[in-house]
């Protein structure tokens, strides 16, 4: 940049993608009715959509910690025959449709699916179109996010403070423990971040094996689509509720992890 | 520390590692008794780190031994070995302070964390580092950092202190001190200490009994001074700045050199000698004359100066001919002497000056 002409053919591009990305948050921001912003908020729908939406996220992204960071360990650290075939399978969950997923897991755990059969007449339990149903999906589309994050983390911790733990007498267990998780926790945080915002956002794999019941499996994105049908006022108030709960606690991690 | 378990009647350590990896192969034989350091010398590749992590249980032996005060511990996993390891750059833990670092092995070996904590803060007193047990390792200097290792490593109270190229990471002025006061502090350890170096002032100033190790192998065992005195290969000699050849006695007369391009050379030693020997001499021991000295010494030969550079307060020449060999001479006597490369001079060495060993 010290030398020459300025970079235009770099810059324009730039500065188109930058205006690509910020306009259609300006655009929610202009649109939206200041005036009656402070009731339609507290409308009794908004809070239930906006409860279940955050409750569902933060599961969601508890159960992808404690299965996700494990299969992460197992990819970045154990040697076993077929490693490359399943972490291809880990990143098939980002790459297909949610709604293919929200299909796939319907015919798995719905009333006639493969185990969801068995969880029906056996135990009595009925998975989809319950909030456990929502969990489930957002973990589904989510934990790869966590697994993909967490597996470069630990790939590129060195190793050597895991022998030197393994000297002092710490087994595999208390060595993952004590310091290889401490040692990647700034990667598991970006990673529980990224999980938590794709789980708060997921739509497709919701509406497809959890449906859309108010109060039970009506999260905000699912509200902000119904809502854009009959009342694209009431879209844009969710939308930006939606946005604001996002930039509060992305920025929050941000902090939180960048600076420890 | 401990009053020594055992009697010196047997090594703390007796060992045989092979190792085969690729090309490379490691067979090297140590045995340590207690209480004694030894320092595995040798230049990078030579197997010395390979060595130390077969020692720790990190990486598995070919074929081979590992006994610690007479218990096989071949097979024990890395964990359960009476053994504690200096790394190179110490490794400790960045998210823990020195007192954690040092109260991490205690605790994993089934001390209550009062216990270890205890131990560690008396390790690190002993170190006199007590006021830095809250510090985290990124704010202490390189001695420090090393001390509160060697203080991680002890708190295990193992049997086998390892310790990897302990002085590597401290830059050259703060070595002298750090190397002093590290043996004082391994004074104390009664177990058997190996460590790995590829500075020769590290092991002579560490080191009880220095092996040299090249590739793969050990090639000269012995303490400091008799390595330093009585080099075995080139590496060694370079290392310790002697001029070395290997030649045949006859009486006081060696034979060097009858395959070098220059052909033989004859040098008169002062005890008889027969068979295939090794002589030394440092580069100091040689006075360099533009004429043909006269006088007792009988070691004289036309040599070709083939460099200079300076060394230290000195200056050192490399000279060639019959035999190849660097000698080293004040700024005044090479000013006086006018030398250049390509000069022709007259090297000269007292035989009393040469040390001549079987080889």
């Amino acid at each position: 940049m010290r030398r020459g002409r300025f970079p235009w053919i770099l810059v324009l591009p730039a500065l188109t993608g930058l205006a690509f990305l910020v306009l259609p948050l300006t655009g929610l921001l202009v649109r939206a009715p200041w005036s009656t912003m402070g009731d339609r908020v507290t409308e009794p729908e908004v809070l239930t959509a906006l409860w279940l939406s955050l409750s569902t996220a933060t599961v969601a992204t508890v159960v992808s910690l404690l299965l996700g960071v494990p299969l992460a360990w197992l990819l970045a650290r154990a040697e076993f025959p077929g490693r490359r075939l399943v972490r291809a399978l880990v990143t098939v969950p980002l790459v297909i449709p949610p709604v293919v997923g929200g299909v796939a897991l319907l015919l798995v755990l719905g009333r006639n699916g493969v185990l969801g059969r068995h969880l029906d007449t056996w135990f009595g339990i009925t998975v989809p179109f319950t909030p456990v149903a929502v969990v489930l999906a957002q973990v589904f589309v989510a934990m790869p996010f966590l697994v993909i994050s967490v597996e470069g983390a630990l790939r590129g911790s060195d190793r050597r403070y895991e022998e030197a733990a393994a000297t002092l007498g710490a087994g595999r267990v208390a060595v993952f423990a004590h310091v290889t998780l401490p040692l990647v926790l700034p990667g598991i945080g970006a990673g529980a971040a990224l999980c938590w915002a794709r789980a708060l956002g997921e739509f497709g794999a919701t509406i497809t094996f959890a449906g859309n019941f108010p109060g039970t499996t009506q999260t905000m994105p699912l509200a902000v689509y119904v809502a854009m049908q009959r009342d694209p006022e009431a879209a844009i108030v969710l939308s930006l509720v939606l946005l604001l709960v996002c930039v509060v606690v992305l920025a929050t991690l941000r902090e939180r992890w960048i600076d420890p | 520390m401990a009053p020594p378990e055992h009697p010196d009647a047997q090594p703390a350590l007796d060992a045989r590692l092979c190792l085969r990896r690729g090309d490379f192969t490691l067979d090297v034989t140590l045995r340590v008794r207690p209480g004694e350091i030894l320092a595995l010398l040798g230049p990078n590749g030579a197997g010395k780190s390979s060595a130390l992590r077969a020692l720790a249980g990190l990486d598995p032996l070919t074929e081979g031994h590992v006994r610690v005060d007479g218990r096989d511990r071949t097979r024990t996993p890395v964990e359960d070995r009476p053994v504690g390891v200096v790394f190179q750059d110490y490794l400790l833990f960045p998210h823990m302070s020195a007192l954690d670092n040092v109260a991490f092995g205690p605790r994993r070996r089934g001390l209550s964390r009062v216990a270890a904590r205890a131990r560690a803060a008396e390790l690190l007193a002993h170190m006199n580092l007590a006021e830095y047990a809250r510090t985290r390792p990124r704010r202490l200097s390189g001695g420090q950092a090393q001390r509160v290792a060697l203080a991680r490593a002890l708190a295990v109270r193992p049997r086998l202190l390892l310790m990897d190229e302990p002085m590597a990471a401290l830059d050259a002025g703060t070595r002298v001190d750090v190397r002093a006061r590290l043996r004082r502090l391994l004074e104390g350890f009664d177990g058997a200490t190996v460590l790995v170096t590829h500075d020769p002032l590290d092991a002579m100033v560490l080191a009880d009994r220095v092996a040299v190790v090249e590739e793969g192998r050990v090639v000269q065992e012995g303490t400091p001074a008799e390595v330093a005195r009585r080099p075995r290969t080139a590496y060694v000699a370079r290392l310790v700045g002697l001029n070395l050849f290997r030649g045949t006695a006859e009486g006081t007369t060696v034979t060097v050199g009858p395959t070098e391009p220059e052909g033989p050379a004859r040098v008169e030693v002062h005890q008889a000698h027969h068979g295939p020997v090794l002589v030394a001499f440092p580069p100091r021991a040689v006075a360099l004359y533009t004429r043909r000295p006269h006088g007792s010494p009988r070691n004289v030969w036309r040599l070709t100066v083939e460099g200079v550079e300076r060394f230290g307060d000195q200056v050192r020449l490399y000279l060639t001919g019959r035999p190849s060999l660097t000698a080293d001479i004040s700024p005044a006597a090479l000013a006086e002497l006018g030398l250049d490369r390509g000069d022709r001079v007259w090297a000269q060495v007292k035989a009393a000056e040469v040390e001549c060993y079987p080889g």
